[in-house]
C-alpha cells in the first residue's frame, strides 16, 4: 500500500492509503451518505466524472456481487473511504482501474464540501509519483461539472431489449440508466426496451410509455435531449427520473441550477404533497429544477425545500428528482414505478 | 397534524425498580417524555415506585406519585387525578402490562382515561404470540414455526432443538433453549409458571442465525422511518440484552438490509402501532438469507435507548410528540434544528455496546448465556471504525481483572462461537496492529494506553507521555445524525484519532467536568446517575458550563440535553484526562458517580486538574483503614476493633486478637464485593482464599441495629439530612436492607450521639459536599462502621423523603457556598418512608437467595405513608412481593434466632395464620404455647413423606421465614428458599425482617395515593 492523497481545487489535501488501482483520477469530489450499497453507487452512471467520498465509517464489509452492478462498469473514478472493510471490494476496484484511498478523514472532507460546495479534485495513489502541487495544477486545468454534457459517454450505443415479455411496452431512454429502473419496470410486468439518448421523439412515441432515466452531468447543455422530450410531451405517457426529471423540467420551460453540494444518500425525506405523506428516498443529484409558482410540483424535499417532482396531467407526464427504483436505498417510492406500469396497462 | 387539543392532562407510567432487563433506560425515556409534554403545555402526572429516577423528581411533573406499580397503586392515582390520557409506552414491559390490566379491569373506562401511544389491541397483537404470528404472516413474512403451549401435555410431537418463550415476561424471563426433550419439559414447566397468562411458545430453534434489530417509528399519517439498525455479534440463542451489538449493521448488503427495512415497515403497520417507536428483532440465515421475525416491542425499549444514543435521534421524545398528535415531518430533528424527524439517521461512525455481567455476585449460578437475560448493565463505545468502537466499549465495562464474564478478552479463542467472520477478521486485524507496536496505528485501531503499554512493556502513563511527545493526541467528533450533510450545533462528542478536531469549546464561562458512573452493576447504578444529572443541572444554574463524561447508554446523564457538552467516553484516566485537556475545567466533580470517578481522582489531580468539592485526600483518609483508625481515635469515635492482613496466617493471628465473628473484605470496595462474615477459623481460611491483596478484618457487631446517615459538610459545618434505620440487622449489606426514615427505634440519646459523631467526622476528613456514615448501635453503644465522603446510594431516597435536594446543595457547597449561606431547612418529614430492595435471584438459579454482607440487589422501591406498617406493606407490594394477610406461614430459624422467632410466630398465629415449622423451630414454638404443624426437613426425608419444599411447591404456603445457619444444614435452607423463589412466595431471611413483615401484616391501613409534592409540602 502506498501513501496517496486527494487534492481539492482550493488546495486542501487529504492523505490516505492507496488500496485500489495505481494512478491519478480527476473528477468532481462529492459525498454520499448511504450506509450500504457501495458497489451500486460506483456503478451508477450518474456518478460519471466524480470522485465519491463515502461517509459510512466502513466500506466494503460484505464483499461484491455481480448482481449489484447498476451498469456494465464503474462510472465513478475514485473511492474515498475512512476505513476499508474488506479486501474483496479493494480488489474489485483495482481490477476495474478505480483509484481508492482508505484512511481519509472523510468527515472533514464532507464538512468542507458541504460548506464550500462540490469541487474539482484529483485522487493520487502514490505521492512519490505525483506531488500535491503538481496534481493541483492539473485539477485547475479540468473543466467544472457545470456545463458538462456527459450523457453521450454513458448511454447505450444501440437500442436493446431488457425484458421482451410483458405489457405494456415501456421505453427507457438511457441517459445513464440504472439497471434497477429496468428491473422494477419488468417486475411490474412491463416489457422493457432501452433506447439510446439520441432516440427521436417519433421512435419513442411508438411505445406505450417512456421513462426518462437518470444520468450524469449538467442537464442544461443537453439541448437535443430536451428537444426530444419537448416533442414527445402529450404524445405518450412519460415518467422522468432524476436527470429525466430535470429534462422534463427544461422541456416544460423550467430552469435548472447547480446545487452547492447536491443530494446523495439513502435517507432523504420527501413530502408527497397530495397525501401529506413522507417518503424516505434514495437520491443522487448535483443539479435541481428551480421552483415556480405553478401547481405542477408534486414532491418537495424536507431538507432544503427543493423541487422533488412534477406532474403535468394534461400532458400525461410526471417526474421525480429522487430514485424510486432505489438500488441502493429504501423502497418507499417503488410504487411510483409500479404505479406507472399499472396506469399504462389500464 | 398538529398537537391534540382535546386532552389537557397526561399520566406517564414508569418502569419501577431496576431489574435485569429493565434498567434506567426507562428513566431516560420518561424524562424526555415528561419534558416534551410539559413544553407542549400538558399537565403531567407520573407514577413510578423507583425513587432513584430523575423522572420522579418533584420538578419533573406537575404531580409525582411514588406508588407501587400495580393495579391498585395506579388505579388509586388515576382516581385521584382523573387525567385525560395515559401514556404507557415509555415505562417498559411493566407499564405496558399495567395498561392492559387497567383496561381489562375497566379502570380506564371508569375514570374516562384514554390510552395514548399504543392501544390495547395493538399491545395484544405485538405481545400475544399467536396474534403476532398472524400479523407477521399477513405481511408475507415468517416467524419461527412454533406451537403455543398451555400445559405439558401439549408438547407431544414438538421437535427439538427448540426455544421456550413465556408470554408477557421481562427480558425473556423464564424461557430457555432446549436441545433435548427433558430440558424442553423443564423449561416449559418453569415458563408456564413465569408467564402471568400461563402461556409459553415453543418455537423452531434458529440458534446460530444472525440477529438484527430495527428501531422503527410510525406516526398517525402512516409515515414510517427506521431510526437505527443494530446487529448482534453473538448470534441467535443469546438474549439480545446479553449480546454484544453494533450499530449500524455491518455485514448486510443493501438488498439484504432493504429486505429487513421493508419487513419492519410492513410489521409495524400490520400490528397497528400508530404513534411511536417499536423495536423489531429478526433472525437471518447467513447461508440462505432466509428471514424470521423473532419479536416486536410496541414501545420504547432498551434497544431504543441504545439507538437514541447511537444516532442522536431522541426516540422517546419523538414518541411522546407523536402520541399527542404531531407527525414526524412536524417535529424538528433535535441536532440539526433545520431538518425534520421524518428522516433516517445516517452514521459516519460505529457504535458498539457491551453487556456488563455480575456473575461474581452469584456464586453457584449458571453462567451460560441463553434466552434469559443475565447482564446487569451495559457500556457503549463510539469510534470511527468498528474496532475502535469495540475496543472502547470492551474497556468501558470496568471489570475486575480475572472477572468471570463472556468476552473476557478479544483473543480469537474468547470470541463467541458462530460470530460472523467479518467481525472475527476485523478483531484479528486490530490485534495485528497492536502487535506491530506502531503507536499511532494502534491508537487509531482503538487500543487504550494501558493495553498498548502491556504490549510495549511500558505503563499506560508512559505510553501517554511518549505519544504526547510524538504529537499523537485524540480529536473529538460530533454525533450529528446526518454524517455532516446538514449543519448541526450538536454538543454530543466522542474521541477518535488521526483526523481533524471538531467543535472545540468556546466562550469564557467557567467549566466543570462531571464524571458519571459507567455501566450499571450491582452496587452502582441509577442512584449515581441521578446524582450526576442533578450536579449538571445545578452547576448550569450556577453559571458554569457542565461537561459530562459517561459511557452508559441507558442513562439520563448521557442525554445530550442534560449538559452543555456530552463526551461519550470510557471512564478511564486516558479518556478523562483528554477531555480535561480540551475543556480546561475549573475543576472535576468526582463525588457523584459512585466508585468509578473516585478511582480516577488521583490521576486527575496528578494531571493538574483540581477535584471540586471533597478532595482526593479526604477519600483516601476515609478509605485507608490505618489512617482512618488513627483519625477515629483522635476524634474519640468508636469503631469495631479491626486489623489488616495480607495473608491467611496474618489474618488468623489478628482474629485471635479481635475475636469472632469477623467481617472480612478487601479494601476499596463498593457493594460489599467479596465481603464475608466468619464465625470461626475455618470460615476465615475459606474467605481469605477468595481474595487477593490486603484484607480488612473487622469485629462484626452482632445483634446491632444499623443506621445510614446522609449529611452535607462544607469543611466546617455539618448538616445531617437523613438518619435511616435498616430493617434487617447488621450483617446484611446496606444496599440490600430495607430502610426506614425517620428511624423508628432511635432514642434521643442515640440520635444526639450520632449527630455528634458525624459532625466531628465531616470536617476532620475535609469533606466538602456529601458524606455518608454507616453506624451500628448495639447495647446502646454507637460504632462507626464506614464513612464515605461521596454521594451514597440513599441520596435520591433521602432527598425525596425529606424534600431537600441534597445533590443541589452539595454542588453549591463544592462551588464555594457555606452551609450557613444555603440555610437548608431542618428535615422534619411528616410521613414515614421505606426503601426496599429488589433482588434478581430468580435470574440466577443455583445461587442461594439469601441476604448477606455482599450486595446483590439490582434496584429499589420507595413507599411513603402515615405510619411505618402501612409504608412497609406498600414497599413490599411495590417490590413485587405483596405480604399475605392470611394462610400458612412456614418458619425455620437458626438457633440464635429462636427466642426472637417466638413473638413473630405468636403474632402470625394471632392474625389467623396456620403455622408450620421444622423440628427444632417447632419445638421452641410449642414450648411457647403455640400450635404448630411439624414438617420434615429435606435432608431428613427418606422418601415418601412430604417435605417443606413440597409444601411450598404445591402452593400450600403463603409466607416463608427462614434464617440461614452460620454453617451446616445449608443445603436444606437453600432448597427451601429456592422453592419459595420459584413459587413466588415471600421469603424473609432475617429475623428482624420477619418481625417487620409481621408488624406490617398486622397493622397496615388502606391509604389512598398521595403525590410527592403534597407529601413534602411543595408546589410546582
Amino acid at each position: 500500500m502506498t501513501a496517496g492523497f486527494l487534492v481539492l481545487e482550493d488546495g486542501s489535501v487529504f492523505r490516505g492509503r492507496s488500496v485500489a488501482a495505481d494512478g491519478v483520477a480527476f473528477g468532481e469530489a462529492v459525498f454520499t451518505t448511504g450506509m450500504t450499497g457501495y458497489q451500486e453507487t460506483v456503478t451508477d452512471p450518474s456518478y460519471a466524472g466524480q470522485l465519491v467520498c463515502f461517509t459510512a465509517a466502513m466500506v466494503g464489509n460484505y464483499g461484491v456481487d455481480e448482481t449489484r452492478d447498476e451498469s456494465r462498469e464503474p462510472h465513478a473514478r475514485g473511492a474515498l473511504m475512512r476505513s476499508l472493510g474488506g479486501a474483496e471490494w479493494a480488489s474489485w476496484l483495482r481490477e476495474r482501474g478505480l483509484v481508492g484511498l482508505d484512511g481519509i478523514d472523510t468527515r472533514s472532507l464532507v464538512l468542507k464540501l458541504r460548506d464550500a460546495g462540490a469541487m474539482r479534485a484529483a485522487v493520487v495513489s502514490d505521492e512519490r509519483e505525483v506531488a500535491p502541487a503538481e496534481a493541483l495544477e492539473q485539477v485547475l486545468a479540468q473543466p467544472a461539472m457545470e456545463g458538462q454534457a456527459l450523457v453521450a459517454r454513458v448511454s447505450a450505443p444501440e437500442r436493446y431489449v431488457f425484458a421482451a415479455e410483458g405489457s405494456p411496452h415501456v421505453a427507457v431512454v438511457d441517459y445513464g440508466a440504472k439497471r434497477s429502473i429496468m428491473r422494477r419496470l419488468a417486475s411490474a410486468g412491463a416489457a422493457v426496451t432501452v433506447c439510446p439518448h439520441s432516440t427521436s421523439a417519433d421512435e419513442l412515441a411508438e411505445f406505450d410509455g417512456v421513462v426518462l432515466s437518470n444520468g450524469p452531468g449538467d442537464p442544461e447543455p443537453l439541448v437535443d435531449e430536451t428537444q426530444v422530450v419537448r416533442e414527445l410531451l402529450g404524445r405518450v405517457p412519460i415518467l422522468g427520473i432524476c436527470l429525466g426529471h430535470q429534462l422534463l423540467g427544461l422541456a416544460s420551460e423550467h430552469r435548472t441550477y447547480k446545487l452547492p453540494f447536491g443530494h446523495r444518500g439513502a435517507n432523504h425525506p420527501v413530502l408527497e404533497r397530495q397525501t401529506g405523506r413522507v417518503l424516505v428516498t434514495s437520491q443522487n443529484h448535483g443539479f435541481a429544477v428551480e421552483a415556480t409558482e405553478g401547481s405542477e410540483e408534486t414532491y418537495v424535499s424536507l431538507y432544503d425545500g427543493t423541487v422533488e417532482g412534477f406532474d403535468f396531467p394534461e400532458l400525461r407526464a410526471r417526474s421525480v428528482q429522487f430514485h424510486p427504483e432505489a438500488g441502493p436505498g429504501p423502497h418507499d417510492a417503488w410504487p411510483i414505478l409500479g404505479g406507472f406500469v399499472e396506469e399504462l396497462r389500464s | 397534524m398538529p398537537r391534540r387539543i382535546d386532552i389537557e392532562s397526561i399520566c406517564v407510567i414508569g418502569s419501577g425498580p431496576i431489574v435485569i432487563g429493565q434498567a434506567c433506560e426507562f428513566d431516560y425515556a420518561g424524562c424526555q417524555a415528561l419534558k416534551v409534554l410539559r413544553e407542549e403545555g400538558f399537565r403531567t402526572i407520573v407514577v413510578n415506585s423507583n425513587p432513584a429516577t430523575i423522572m420522579t423528581d418533584p420538578g419533573f411533573a406537575d404531580r409525582t406519585y411514588i406508588e407501587p406499580l400495580d393495579l391498585e397503586g395506579v388505579a388509586s392515582v388515576l382516581e385521584r387525578e382523573r387525567p385525560d390520557a395515559l401514556l404507557p409506552t415509555l415505562g417498559g414491559q411493566t407499564a405496558l402490562n399495567l395498561a392492559i390490566e387497567l383496561a381489562e379491569a375497566g379502570v380506564l373506562e371508569e375514570h374516562g382515561v384514554e390510552l395514548i401511544g399504543a392501544q390495547v389491541d395493538v399491545i395484544r397483537r405485538a405481545e400475544d404470540r399467536e396474534l403476532f404470528r398472524d400479523a407477521v404472516r399477513s405481511c408475507g413474512l415468517e416467524v419461527p414455526s412454533s406451537v403455543i403451549v398451555t400445559s405439558l401435555d401439549d408438547l407431544e410431537g414438538v421437535p427439538v432443538p427448540a426455544v421456550v418463550r413465556p408470554a408477557f415476561t421481562l427480558g425473556g424471563h423464564g424461557g430457555g433453549f432446549a436441545e433435548d426433550r427433558a430440558t424442553l419439559a423443564f423449561h416449559v414447566e418453569r415458563g408456564l409458571w413465569e408467564s402471568p397468562i400461563g402461556q409459553v411458545l415453543v418455537e423452531q430453534s434458529v440458534r446460530g442465525w444472525d440477529e438484527f434489530e430495527l428501531e422503527v417509528m410510525r406516526d398517525r399519517a402512516d409515515n414510517v422511518v427506521i431510526v437505527c439498525s443494530i446487529e448482534n455479534l453473538d448470534p441467535m440463542g443469546v438474549h439480545t440484552g446479553d449480546s454484544v451489538t453494533v450499530a449500524p449493521q455491518m455485514t448486510l448488503s443493501d438488498e439484504a438490509y432493504q429486505e429487513l427495512r421493508d419487513a419492519a415497515c410492513a410489521i409495524i403497520r400490520a400490528v397497528g402501532v400508530e404513534t411511536g417507536g417499536s423495536n423489531i428483532q429478526f433472525a437471518r440465515s447467513r447461508e440462505t438469507g432466509e428471514l424470521r421475525v423473532i419479536e416486536m416491542n410496541p414501545r420504547v425499549s432498551r434497544s431504543s435507548a441504545l439507538a437514541s444514543k447511537a444516532t442522536g435521534y431522541p426516540i422517546a421524545k419523538v414518541a411522546a410528540k407523536l402520541a399527542v398528535g404531531y407527525t414526524l415531518d412536524e417535529i424538528p430533528n433535535d441536532l440539526t434544528k433545520t431538518t425534520p424527524a421524518s428522516f433516517e439517521p445516517t452514521l459516519d461512525y460505529v457504535v458498539v455496546k457491551f453487556p456488563r455481567f455480575a456473575f461474581e455476585k452469584f456464586p453457584g449460578a449458571d453462567q451460560t448465556l441463553g434466552t434469559q437475560m443475565k447482564s446487569v448493565g451495559e457500556a457503549m463505545g463510539i469510534g470511527r471504525t468498528f474496532s475502535e468502537a469495540l475496543l472502547k466499549a470492551h474497556g468501558s465495562r470496568e471489570l475486575e481483572k480475572g472477572a468471570a464474564t463472556p468476552w473476557p478478552s478479544l483473543a480469537d479463542e474468547d470470541l463467541p462461537d458462530g460470530i460472523h467472520p467479518w467481525f472475527r477478521s476485523e478483531i484479528a486485524r486490530a490485534r495485528e496492529i497492536l502487535a506491530s507496536g506502531d503507536i499511532a496505528e494502534a491508537k487509531r485501531a482503538g487500543w487504550g494506553d494501558d493495553t498498548l503499554g502491556e504490549a510495549l512493556g511500558m505503563t499506560g502513563p508512559e505510553v501517554r507521555q511518549r505519544r504526547h511527545e510524538q504529537g499523537i493526541r485524540p480529536v473529538f467528533r460530533r454525533v450529528d445524525s446526518c454524517a455532516g450533510e446538514v449543519e448541526a450545533a450538536s454538543n454530543y462528542l466522542y474521541s477518535t484519532w488521526g483526523e481533524a478536531d471538531e467543535a472545540p469549546p468556546v466562550g469564557d464561562k467557567p467549566r466543570v467536568v462531571i464524571l458519571g458512573s459507567g455501566p450499571n452493576r450491582i452496587g452502582q447504578g441509577i442512584e449515581f446517575d441521578y446524582c450526576c444529572v442533578h450536579a449538571a443541572q445545578t452547576f448550569r444554574a450556577l453559571g458554569y458550563e457542565a461537561v459530562m463524561v459517561n459511557c452508559n447508554p441507558e442513562t439520563v446523564s448521557t442525554d445530550y440535553d442534560i449538559s452543555d457538552r456530552l463526551y461519550f467516553e470510557p471512564l478511564s484516566p486516558e479518556e478523562v484526562l483528554a477531555v480535561c485537556d480540551r475543556e480546561q475545567p475549573l475543576g472535576v466533580v468526582t463525588q457523584f458517580g459512585g466508585q468509578t470517578p473516585l478511582r480516577l481522582a488521583r490521576a486527575i489531580e496528578e494531571g493538574g486538574y483540581p477535584i471540586l468539592g471533597t478532595p482526593h485526600e479526604a477519600i483516601d483518609l476515609a478509605e485507608d483503614r490505618e489512617r482512618f483508625g488513627l483519625l477515629a481515635q483522635e476524634l474519640g469515635v468508636r469503631c469495631p476493633p479491626w486489623a489488616i492482613a495480607s495473608d491467611v496466617s496474618e489474618a488468623l493471628a489478628a482474629a485471635e486478637e479481635i475475636g469472632y465473628p469477623l467481617l472480612v473484605r478487601p479494601s476499596y470496595v463498593l457493594g460489599g464485593r467479596a465481603m464475608r462474615i466468619c464465625y470461626d477459623t475455618e470460615q476465615l481460611e475459606v474467605a481469605m482464599a477468595a481474595v487477593d491483596g490486603d484484607v480488612l478484618l473487622d469485629r462484626f457487631v452482632e445483634n446491632a441495629i444499623e443506621f445510614d446517615i446522609d449529611a452535607l459538610c462544607d469543611g466546617k459545618d455539618v448538616y445531617i439530612a437523613a438518619v435511616m434505620q435498616h430493617v434487617e440487622e447488621a450483617g446484611v449489606h446496606s444496599g440490600d436492607s430495607a430502610c426506614v426514615l425517620p428511624a423508628p427505634s432511635l432514642t434521643l440519646a442515640a440520635a444526639l450521639e450520632i449527630e455528634h459523631v458525624v459532625k466531628r467526622l465531616g470536617p476532620a476528613l475535609g469533606v466538602v459536599g456529601l458524606l455518608n456514615v454507616q453506624i451500628a448501635i448495639a447495647d446502646s453503644t454507637v460504632y462507626v462502621l464506614e464513612v464515605n465522603p461521596r454521594a451514597s446510594r440513599t441520596v435520591p431516597f433521602a432527598s425525596k423523603a425529606i424534600g431537600v435536594n441534597l445533590v443541589d446543595a452539595a454542588c453549591r457547597i463544592a462551588a464555594g457556598s457555606s452551609l450557613a449561606e444555603l440555610d437548608l431547612p431542618v428535615p422534619r418529614p411528616t410521613q414515614v418512608s421505606v426503601k426496599a430492595a429488589v433482588l434478581p435471584f430468580a435470574r440466577f438459579p443455583g445461587a442461594d437467595p439469601v441476604l448477606g454482607p455482599e450486595m446483590r440487589s439490582t434496584g429499589e422501591v420507595m413507599a411513603s405513608a402515615g405510619d411505618l406498617p402501612t409504608a412497609l406493606a406498600k414497599a413490599e407490594r411495590a417490590a413485587g412481593r405483596p405480604l399475605p394477610t392470611s394462610g400458612t406461614a412456614f418458619l425455620s430459624v437458626r438457633d440464635e434466632d429462636k427466642p426472637a422467632a417466638v413473638p413473630v410466630a405468636a403474632a402470625l398465629a394471632g392474625l389467623g395464620f396456620e403455622l408450620v415449622a421444622t423440628e427444632g423451630t417447632a419445638r421452641t414454638l410449642r414450648a411457647a404455647g403455640l400450635s404448630i404443624d411439624e414438617i420434615t426437613k429435606v435432608a431428613d426425608a427418606d422418601g415418601g413423606e412430604e417435605t417443606v419444599v413440597d409444601l411450598v411447591r404445591h402452593g400450600r404456603c403463603d409466607l416463608v421465614i427462614n434464617t440461614p445457619q452460620g454453617s451446616g444444614a445449608r443445603a436444606d435452607g437453600y432448597l427451601i428458599r429456592e422453592a419459595a423463589l420459584v413459587a413466588r412466595v415471600p421469603c424473609v431471611t432475617t429475623i428482624s425482617g420477619a418481625a417487620a413483615a409481621v408488624h406490617a401484616i398486622a397493622n397496615a391501613r388502606a391509604e389512598s395515593a398521595l403525590s410527592l409534592q403534597e407529601r413534602i409540602g411543595i408546589e410546582v
